[in-house]
């Protein structure tokens, strides 16, 4: 009768061994390898790599294999061997205006200085289960003929892009000579940004810890916040200024050289949510701004990042708070997945004591309203029977 | 660096229980480690006051015990012997996860005996057998702070403690005494630390409370989630809350330990039948063992060292 709280070492063990094997599934089929899962489930890697904080596609993908593609699960793996990695330093800020794009659109103007680059999408694909895709192994050679043309063709706007660099400026900075949008430009002396994976979050949170929590965020949360926003839980009105995603070089100061050296090269996501803005006493009424920035190919999570960013302005924009999409300290403490999995899941850890304390207390509460009620029910009869002594008296 | 090699990952999935080679002695870095240390100064300093520290992501889920885990990797030296409880036990599967996490990443001597450790983890216990001069108690915390249910925006409750305001709670505990005749608080029983600071004990049964106060051994709190640490240091004052009219009391049973015998210990109930018959047995699993001198009770550990504190 002791057993159930005993033995928990080999019941462990024995369930890291079925764990193992559930992973594995199947012997008879070939295993999934990390190599496969990099290329072909390149939008979980990304998701994986960006609530991870690290950007390596092969931890990503290996992450996601060992987690059985619980994508949460394959996040926290990555983030606990981040832990591990000692800080070299800081890399220069990234310019995405340089960025190398394979798909950049905006949704405010027909036609943009650069072009609109739908590159590859699932937007305008209609969502029939492709059953040729069940059968393995077998490549439609037209399809891959078409799918290289399509590839090329996209290599040729890329580099045509490239070549344009300079005609590719940011779609929200077209409207900045007639001051109607506001700028993100560099707040001149600003204290260096901190670091959230360095120091705790505290309140209330400069943006630029906002925009680090937000990008670590659950995607699932972040997605349901935006969409709030947009129904009415935060006063905002968005225009997707514009969307690109490409690659884009990292660049880092090495004192030891005295100079810039690149040392590699990430695929980012990034947003630019255009919103309208009432205007306030001091302030004429302008369209302001939301960002959203992800790892490799992420648009639902950087437009919903950018929705979010946005509401959370409420405040230094002098807005009225009336949502919890702009509370801050609502939305930055119950954001990260991490987190949140671990503290919802902590609830299958025993809790004898406490519901024994509980157990106790209900137990006590119980026996003194039975004595409480019993007590009344003695009084009434008490009274009935005095009314009938009186009546017969 | 204390890195892992990735290149040597996946060469063996099987041996759970191999050192855990390529990464530092236990597991955090040393400037992690650093940062945790003033953190865990600066608590016992203050007694009671929640400092705020950099909390990593452990390699155990935020919420099972991730803060007590920086604490003790913070704390533990190689002369060390550790004891791990959940519940009060040390078999509960999470103990044992957390102690096995220890002996890997740092090889120290690990004990099921109270009197053995230098350094005691435990999840919503304090263990029954008095603690010495030589011990550190190393909580887990859920949620360090004693007001969130009242008030949960942290801001606000950093305010509340900067100025010692805490008619909220007395409040609250005002209106259980209307509500059920008596403090309906039944674990987790806020304390003034020190005479200043309300402080959480995490959720340990009031019957522990008492335990806290004026303890010879060091009191370290770790909320990994919340990113807190508090200490309560050797010899410090803690009172549970209450009223001159209604004297804090702790849980009494009316039965004993079925199989030590105990009055004293603290009681698990556990139903033992379909028709929901019900015995009690001590939730701290070591005490109940000392007392039936059950002596091959820590042969499947290894033999307890004799360690100093770190």
């Amino acid at each position: 009768m002791y057993v159930a709280v005993k033995g928990g070492e080999r019941a462990i063990e024995a369930s890291w061994r079925l764990l193992d094997q559930a992973r594995r599934g199947d012997m008879r089929l070939a295993e999934l390898s990390v190599a496969q899962i990099r290329e072909q489930l390149r939008l979980a890697v990304a998701r994986v790599m960006t609530e991870g904080s690290v950007y390596d596609e092969e931890l990503a993908a290996l992450a996601i294999k060992q987690a059985a593609g619980d994508l949460v699960e394959a996040i926290f793996l990555l983030r606990a061997y981040r832990t591990t990695l000692p800080r070299f330093g800081y890399t220069r800020a990234i310019d995405t205006e340089a960025m190398q794009v394979e798909r950049r659109i905006s949704a405010t103007f027909k036609d943009v200085p650069g072009g609109q680059l739908l590159g590859a999408t699932y937007d305008y694909t209609q969502r029939l289960l492709d059953f040729a895709l069940l059968a393995e192994g077998h490549v439609d050679r037209d399809a891959a003929a078409s799918a290289a043309a399509a590839s090329s063709s996209i290599q040729t706007a890329a580099s045509k892009a490239e070549a344009d660099s300079e005609a590719m400026p940011r779609v929200v900075s077209l409207l900045d000579k007639e001051g109607l949008i506001e700028q993100e430009r560099p707040t001149p002396n600003a204290p260096e940004p901190g670091d959230l994976s360095r120091e705790p979050l505290a309140f209330p949170a400069s943006r630029a810890t906002r925009l680090q929590n937000l990008a670590r965020g659950d995607e699932g949360f972040l997605l349901a916040m935006g969409y709030a926003t947009q129904r009415g839980y935060a006063h905002s009105h968005p225009f997707a200024g514009e969307i690109r995603f490409g690659t884009i070089a990292v660049e880092m100061e090495l004192d030891e050289l005295g100079e810039t050296v690149e040392i590699g090269d990430i695929d980012v996501t990034e947003c630019q949510m255009i919103n309208q803005f009432a205007g306030s006493g001091d302030v004429p009424p302008t369209f302001t701004q939301g960002y959203g920035l992800a790892f490799g190919h992420s648009e639902r999570k950087a437009m919903a990042m950018a929705l979010v960013d946005r509401a959370l302005r409420a405040e230094e924009l002098g807005e009225t708070l009336a949502s919890p999409t702009q509370d801050i300290e609502f939305m930055l403490s119950h954001s990260d997945n991490v987190e949140a999995s671990g503290f919802v899941q902590h609830l299958k850890l025993p809790h004898y004591v406490d519901f024994q304390s509980e157990l106790e207390l209900v137990r006590r509460l119980r026996a003194q309203h039975a004595a409480h009620s019993e007590d009344q029910g003695t009084n009434q009869r008490l009274d009935q029977t005095n009314g009938q002594q009186e009546q017969a008296a | 660096m204390n890195a892992p090699d990735t290149s040597l990952a996946g060469a063996s999935t099987a041996s759970y229980d191999r050192a855990a080679d390529g990464y530092n002695f236990a597991y955090l870095d040393e400037q992690t480690k650093r940062m945790l240390r003033r953190a865990l100064l600066k608590a016992v300093a203050v007694p009671g006051y929640q400092v705020p520290f950099a909390s990593r992501e452990m390699p155990l889920p935020f919420g099972w015990g991730t803060g007590g885990i920086q604490v003790t990797a913070a704390i533990i030296g190689r002369k060390d012997t550790l004891k791990v409880i959940d519940q009060g036990s040390d078999e509960t599967t999470n103990a044992v996860n957390i102690r096995r996490f220890f002996a890997r990443t740092t090889g120290v001597a690990t004990t099921r005996r109270t009197v053995d450790a230098t350094i005691i983890q435990t999840r919503h216990r304090i263990p029954e057998a008095p603690l010495s001069e030589r011990q550190i108690l190393v909580y887990q915390v859920p949620m360090p702070e004693p007001l969130f249910r009242l008030e949960p925006r942290v801001a606000e409750c950093r305010k509340l403690h900067a100025l010692a305001d805490y008619g909220l709670i007395s409040v609250k505990l005002y209106e259980d005494i209307v509500h059920h005749g008596s403090i309906a608080t039944t674990y987790d029983y806020p304390v003034i630390v020190n005479h200043r600071y309300l402080a959480s004990p995490s959720p340990i049964p009031k019957f522990d409370n008492p335990k806290m106060h004026m303890n010879p051994a060091l009191q370290l709190f770790g909320a990994g989630r919340e990113r807190r640490i508090h200490a309560i240091p050797p010899y410090t004052p803690v009172r549970s809350l209450d009223f001159d009219d209604h004297p804090f009391e702790v849980q009494k049973w009316q039965h004993a330990c079925a199989l030590c015998g105990s009055t004293e210990s603290f009681l698990d109930e556990m139903i033992v039948d379909d028709a929901g018959k019900r015995m009690f047995v001590c939730s701290d699993s070591d005490y109940c063992h000392e007392r039936r001198g059950d002596a091959d009770f820590d042969l499947p550990l290894r033999e307890a060292g004799k360690g100093e504190p770190a």
